[in-house]
């Protein structure tokens, strides 16, 4: 047989790309679970790692799905008025019924975010941002997540708000493919433990990585040298994201407030803790 | 056709033939993935695979390639295989392919396996081409693994991520060399290894 004729090299090329083809989507789709699983875990990891902040003593274990069903108290999405809608499962019951959402689910929410800060007000109530509330010994923690451009790629991050709705307790950031030595160093304990204690600001800039250094700054952590891009874009994603966390965290400020204060205790916000109370069963 | 001497054919590879040290190809990813011993273990096992089925499917389909798009056809073997094993860790060992990224994706680019299956699967039979190829995909990974070993132990004073170098050490005023951690050091180890292996072997030195 001539293997050099024009319909032999089609044909073959053909048969060749077809049975290459069925190869790959048949392992694809035989291996997606497990890996969809890597994906949970690792997820699960970081919340819980931004959360463990709030406390030294608390180390992550190797089994993180157990530690999560066991420390998580709530966890459900809010929208951009800060109304609480569906709850998503922590696996009290099973462990393998746990839901977080990955990547994926925030770079959708980050698409509409984008179309919300172009104009498009109404699809504020849209919005389906997770909060997962997680007990960290004796604090409650509420960790949320964020997600922007970098300089090459995504990044993302979850950052523990405490109870007040305004003082972090701890976030850990990551990226898809930052510059090693500079803008990877985002994902590093020196950078992201700068954010324990500091406070989301109320006013426009709710919080800011500041080149030259935040200087004490309440809503601010310095910035990595060399990484200006980086740095930039993430003190951006942490801002944008807070301002629609913010309607979500103001309920929880107010509600700490009547606590604290009962005798104090205006009708406006016996309402917003009445609110949240029925929310919360 | 010639008859090869098996036990050579694998062997060969890994010492006198070795890709790296004296043919001189897959100095990137060398240089890229051998900070850590595991990333550069798993590294070494993914490349071996990769070059061992692709040269012995590329060597059972080497009769009926046609010749004008064989360079193609090897592409989307080779390609072929780099995806499944990309698939299978990101299934199995997801902190390694996460630490590993791009680089597993690059084996596909490494000079390794296309050179192997250009000059020596696509003449010879399939049980010596998948020698050929696990041979060279292991001496690939021996010098990785070596590279890999001294950058680790001194760069970070850990092998496979355990602590190797005493705490008193550092107590002592030890440090760990941050030079190690960068790409250059790979670079001046593997000329160490090149000086050192024709040191040993005359026949490589070039008059």
């Amino acid at each position: 047989m001539n293997t050099n004729s024009n319909v032999y090299t089609i044909i073959y090329s053909t048969i060749l790309v077809v049975v290459v083809a069925a190869v790959l989507a048949f392992a694809a789709s035989a291996l997606k679970p497990m890996q969809d699983e890597n994906i949970k875990k690792e997820t699960i990891t970081q919340v819980l790692s931004a959360a463990a902040q709030a406390d030294e003593s608390v180390t992550i274990s190797e089994d993180v799905v157990a530690m999560y069903a066991e420390m998580a108290v709530d966890a459900f999405y809010v929208d951009g008025n800060g109304v609480i809608g569906e709850h998503m499962n922590i696996g009290k019951e099973n462990k393998a019924d746990i839901k977080v959402e990955s990547t994926s689910y925030l770079k959708a929410q980050n698409d509409i975010i984008k179309k919300i800060e172009a104009g498009q007000t109404e699809l504020l109530s849209t919005l389906a941002l997770p909060v997962y509330v997680i007990k960290v010994n004796s604090l409650t923690v509420n960790v949320i997540p964020c997600y922007g451009a970098g300089l090459w790629g995504p990044i993302w991050g979850y950052i523990a708000v405490a109870e007040d709705g305004r003082t972090l307790d701890g976030a850990i950031f990551d990226h898809k493919s930052e510059t090693p030595g500079l803008g990877a160093k985002i994902a590093e304990k020196p950078f992201y433990s700068q954010f324990q204690g500091k406070k989301f600001g109320e006013g426009e800039k709710i919080f800011d990585v500041v080149k030259g250094g935040a200087n004490g700054a309440e809503n601010g952590v310095d910035a990595i040298s060399g990484a200006t891009i980086t740095s930039q874009s993430l003190g951006k994603t942490i801002n944008t994201w807070a301002k629609y966390y913010q309607p979500y965290l103001n309920s929880l400020a107010a509600q700490t407030d009547t606590e604290t204060e009962e005798s104090a205790e205006t009708e406006e916000n016996a309402e917003v803790e009445d609110a949240t109370v029925t929310e919360e069963e | 056709m010639k008859d090869f001497n098996l036990k050579e054919t694998l062997l060969n590879p890994i010492f006198k033939g070795n890709p790296i040290s004296v043919l001189v190809l897959g100095i990137c990813s060398s240089l890229a993935v051998t900070v850590q011993l595991k990333g550069a273990c798993v590294m070494a096992l993914s490349v071996t695979i990769v070059t061992a089925l692709s040269s012995l499917v590329v060597s059972l389909l080497r009769n009926t390639i046609p010749n004008r798009i064989r360079i193609i056809v090897q592409l989307v073997v080779v390609a072929l295989m780099v995806i499944l094993v990309d698939q299978v860790l990101k299934a199995f060992a997801y902190p390694v392919s996460k630490t590993l990224s791009v680089y597993i994706g690059l084996i596909i680019t490494n000079c390794i396996v296309m050179g192997r299956i250009e000059a020596f699967a696509l003449g010879n039979k399939p049980i010596p081409s998948f020698l050929d190829g696990l041979g060279n995909g292991l001496g690939y990974g021996l010098i990785l693994i070596v590279v890999a070993f001294f950058r680790e132990l001194l760069g970070s004073g850990t092998l496979f991520g355990f602590r190797i170098i005493p705490e008193s050490f550092y107590d002592l005023g030890y440090m760990n060399n941050g030079l190690m951690i960068l790409p250059p050091m790979a670079l001046i180890l593997l000329g160490c290894i090149i000086w050192i292996q024709r040191a040993i072997q005359k026949d490589l030195q070039e008059k």
